[in-house]
């Protein structure tokens, strides 16, 4: 029985916060907002939106950086793919990139704003030697106003996430069988791979693809620290006029809420379109039938380019490192003059407070969402019927954009009466955890071969006792994993943090964001880093605690 | 963008007056004139303050009165750390849009200007009580106007003074000998000089600070800013400003392309020796920069003669906080010597005091001695010439009129 209301309670749980959210932005759109004045409906938000200075270029660079970062992305994936051979190589660099994924996009961004600054790593690197820069170069790099950083930032953190998901879903393929077909009628492996596995693999990850589009034009902190500034993308001019002192601003906000409802809308529209024109060039190039043209030099971009975007990550959180503990490091050294732990000796008495938020409301909502996805997969199993025509309504806090709808969720949820309170936040969490962790978990659990639970029931074992003691202990590794995603996705949050808690309840995230705001590179270096490695713990114990207890079976220790 | 603003402006006064039936002014258990029910009151409570969290020496000191204030008065003070303290009033407003008038989440604000303005107006403000505070006695307001007036506005109790800010520029000695007196030598300098200066992109407020100075400088009609903006013509008073700030943006840093995003990020630049000249709203913030590495030794301060636009800032009350004891002795705990003289401390934070030193005994002003030993702090005497502040209408119509001209070029 309570089984079979996990379905419908999960997207009830994520259906209608944002329903009721989105309505509320709606309607102060239209100019509808009584505590402000704004009873009747008009146009007049629309008009001073679309008077706003620059806004067009907003919309432009929303839309772009969300298209280009994901077709980056999804290329540097499917090269790596195509070019992967299982070498020591390949499998070091799949090591290295789940722990990229766990880090959250602000720390990310921080990292490579640090590097690739004009006082940047990169430059201190290179100067004076190379370039006889004695000062800083006045050169716009990061804040570029075409995006470029904004668009390299998301690139770094999306290649992690889409490079799971296909990884998650390849071995659904037999991707190897078919390769080796291809490789028997002649074709190189990375053509053959790209050309019999690609087009099977594509709509397997076709909604994370969708939502990493619906997050990269929607993005509020990476934009604030890598975007363009004047003007700023539509979703962080979105957050300064919420945030104006001038109260009528609220309906320009509303307006903007809306409208980026539509950009990040049109950004999956074009995609769709661009998937359609990708097809047909495909299909010509397979049907083609070229066997070897073009191998090599796919080889190595596959390699390198994956290669690059890790390296890049990895350099950036050592640049937060090294900046944590700088004394005075004037521009051109390479390394600090001095080395202090004079900014960790300060931080330290204030992370106490924001680390244990950060672990309660994670672990609550983590722990949550994962009873939650079991319920509704062991519901799936027993019934037999697949649920993946609610799957789209999964995604939904994945594709419709947080800017869009948390606003007018603060508004519902004060009518309600509803303190801000851990439990709300928690609450709020769940939204972008519970879709994540049914994502990394249900490939695992439907993938389960069923002759265990029937060889269990032959032998007399309830349903409820196959899935504590036969299903469960089975799924360790992937449960885990879950939840150490779940986990990451949780303390990276930052808007429903920030909105749900009226700024009460600080975060590890909350309190890197708003300290950003000082500049001090040094204090956001500490701070950042304490925001990346948290995650880490979480993963480590994934990795670690079924190695542990299943020490003496290979088979469900997980991959590595 | 403000036209929205001017379009809702009647309804919303027309309106107001209903909306706030509800609103409780002075309830009879939070009179501050009855300063020991007050303190009885208090005891226990938990005061949530909003305050700009943008640099760790001003949290740092936050918690040091979490501290005291625990110790002293049995209040657990919490600060709720925003990024712009329009964060705040936006909160103060949506609990009014859903008819929370007793229990909202902001028990005091760090405050001033226009957020002050905008939340004075629309009647989100408790009070009077400012007056009524035991140690509001020692600011002499009587001598020091500055304390009850906020950006020309009379304060008229609905806020209490906590600290002083003034326009300090700072350099690199190592790379400037002489530095630019006035805002056309500073012209002529950044010329000579291409790349080396910028100010805070607007709407930040020490940039939207730097726009108002040169304005005063450059227009020969200064009484026009300290009235209304609507009662003046604002293109031919603001005229010379655009005009100066189109000559100076190609000689600025990313040549007036790209502007850093507040004080504190200029102040990194200036470390990392892409400025040689930059300016902030704390006058001690570069000594305390060069103390924490921040900023080299080589670093000096200076006010030039003319005198720079300085104000107070305050702390205000919500008219729905329902600690308005906790939040008053906590008020009332900030004007005490021991708290201003703990503030203005380099070592802790260095903000101005706005009690009257001049006026205290001669054992508690020993307590605001300052130390002169940083080369980089102002020389003495330095911050005798305060411009005051326009009205705060200026700043909102210089900030949409800067956005209108500069952004999406």
């Amino acid at each position: 029985m309570m089984l079979r209301l996990a379905p419908v309670l999960i997207v009830t749980l994520l259906v209608a916060p944002i329903l009721a959210g989105l309505a509320m932005a709606l309607l102060p759109a239209f100019g509808y907002l009584p505590a402000l004045g704004g009873e009747a409906f008009s146009l007049a938000p629309w008009r001073t939106l679309a008077a706003q200075p620059g806004i067009g270029r907003s919309v432009a660079i929303s839309l772009a950086s969300g298209l280009v970062a994901t077709a980056i992305s999804l290329a540097v994936v499917l090269l790596y793919l195509a070019a992967a051979t299982g070498s020591r190589l390949d499998r070091w660099i799949r090591r290295l990139v789940s722990p990229l994924l766990s880090i959250p996009h602000a720390a990310a961004a921080f990292g490579l704003a640090f590097l690739i600054a004009p006082s940047g790593l990169l430059a201190r690197l290179a100067s004076p030697a190379l370039t006889g820069w004695e000062r800083p170069p006045d050169l716009l790099i990061v804040q570029d106003p075409w995006g470029l950083s904004l668009i390299a930032g998301l690139v770094i953190k999306e290649v992690p996430f889409l490079l799971l998901m296909s990884l998650a879903a390849l071995p659904q393929l037999d991707a190897e069988r078919r390769v080796a077909m291809a490789r028997s009628l002649g074709y190189r492996p990375a053509i053959a791979w790209l050309k019999v596995v690609a087009p099977a693999l594509y709509p397997l990850i076709r909604l994370p693809v969708f939502a990493v589009i619906a997050y990269a034009s929607s993005v509020v902190d990476v934009a604030m620290i890598l975007g363009p500034t004047l003007p700023p993308t539509l979703a962080v001019s979105i957050l300064t006029w919420f945030s104006d002192p001038d109260l009528d601003q609220r309906f320009l906000a509303s307006a903007g809420a809306i409208l980026q409802l539509g950009v990040t809308a049109t950004a999956l529209l074009t995609w769709w379109g661009l998937e359609r024109l990708a097809a047909r060039l495909m299909a010509g190039w397979i049907a083609r039938g070229g066997r070897h043209r073009g191998e090599t030099s796919l080889h190595l971009t596959g390699k390198l380019a994956i290669l690059h975007a890790t390296g890049v990550a990895f350099t950036g959180i050592g640049g937060l490192a090294i900046y944590s503990v700088a004394g005075f490091w004037r521009f051109p050294d390479a390394l600090p003059k001095s080395v202090t732990l004079d900014h960790w000796a300060q931080a330290l008495p204030s992370l106490g407070g924001p680390l244990a938020s950060t672990a309660l409301i994670a672990l609550c909502s983590t722990l949550l969402a994962a009873v939650l996805v079991l319920a509704a997969l062991e519901n799936e199993q027993r019934t037999g019927r697949n649920a993946s025509k609610a799957l789209w309504l999964l995604y939904l806090p994945l594709i419709v954009p947080q800017i869009a709808f948390l606003f007018g969720l603060v508004v519902v949820m004060e009518q309600i009466g509803t303190r801000p309170t851990h439990g709300l936040i928690i609450f709020g969490h769940l939204l972008f955890v519970l879709p994540y962790v049914f994502l990394s978990l249900s490939e695992a659990y439907r993938r389960i071969d069923p002759r265990w639970t029937q060889l269990a029931l032959t032998l007399g074992a309830s349903r409820n006792a196959v899935f504590w003691r036969v299903r469960l202990p089975m799924l360790l590794a992937p449960l885990l994993t879950a939840c150490a995603v779940g986990l990451a996705v949780s303390i990276g949050q930052y808007l429903p943090t920030q909105l749900l808690g009226a700024g009460r309840v600080t975060t590890v995230t909350t309190e890197a964001v708003s300290l950003a705001a000082g500049g001090n590179r040094r204090v956001i270096g500490v701070w950042a880093l304490v925001q990346a490695c948290l995650p880490l713990v979480g993963f480590v114990i994934a990795i670690g605690l079924p190695k542990l207890l299943w020490s003496n079976r290979r088979g469900m220790q997980g991959a590595p | 963008m403000r036209a929205l603003s001017s379009r809702f402006a009647p309804r919303l006064t027309a309106l107001l007056p209903a909306l706030l039936l509800s609103t409780p002014g002075l309830s009879a258990t939070t009179d501050p004139a009855d300063w020991e029910a007050v303190l009885d009151e208090a005891r226990g409570q938990t005061v949530y303050w909003y305050a700009w969290a943008g640099e760790q020496r001003t949290n740092d000191y936050l918690d040091w009165v979490a501290g005291r204030v625990d110790k002293r008065f049995g209040i657990e003070l919490k600060h709720v750390k925003v990024g712009d303290t329009a964060e705040a009033v936006s909160r103060v407003l949506a609990e009014k849009q859903a008819g929370n008038d007793e229990a909202g989440n902001v028990d005091l604000i760090w405050i001033n200007g226009e957020n002050f303005a905008a939340m004075k107006e629309n009647d989100l403000l408790f009070g009077p009580f400012a007056e009524a505070l035991p140690n509001f006695a020692l600011t002499r307001p009587a001598h020091n106007p500055e304390v009850v007036t906020d950006f020309t506005l009379p304060t008229e109790g609905y806020e209490s003074p906590w600290g002083r800010a003034q326009i300090t520029y700072y350099y690199d000695s190592e790379a400037l000998d002489t530095p630019p007196q006035d805002i056309e030598a500073l012209l002529a300098w950044a010329r000579a000089n291409p790349g080396r200066f910028t100010y805070p992109r607007i709407p930040d407020f020490t940039g939207s600070t730097f726009l108002k100075q040169a304005l005063i400088e450059l227009t020969d009609q200064d009484e026009a800013l300290y009235a209304p903006v609507e009662e003046s013509d604002f293109a031919t008073v603001t005229a010379p400003l655009w005009e100066y700030l189109d000559a100076l943006h190609p000689y600025l840093w990313r040549s007036g392309r790209q502007f850093p995003a507040s004080g504190p990020e200029m102040r990194s630049l200036m470390g990392d020796g892409a400025l040689t000249l930059a300016f902030t709203f704390t006058p001690s913030e570069p000594a305390a920069a060069v103390a924490d590495y921040e900023l080299p030794p080589s670093t000096r301060s200076y006010v030039p003669e003319s005198g720079t636009l300085g104000n107070v800032h305050f702390v205000a009350i919500p008219y729905n906080s329902p600690h308005k004891a906790g939040a008053m002795v906590i008020a009332n705990y900030l004007l005490s010597p021991e708290a201003q003289a703990t503030k203005q401390d380099l070592d802790v934070w260095g903000d101005r005091t706005v009690l009257d030193v001049a006026r205290l005994d001669d054992d508690t002003r020993a307590l605001f001695d300052l130390d002169q030993q940083n080369p980089a702090m102002l020389p003495p005497g330095a911050l005798q010439k305060t411009l005051p502040e326009p009205h705060p209408s200026w700043m909102t119509a210089l900030q949409d009129a800067w956005q209108a001209r500069y952004i999406g070029q």
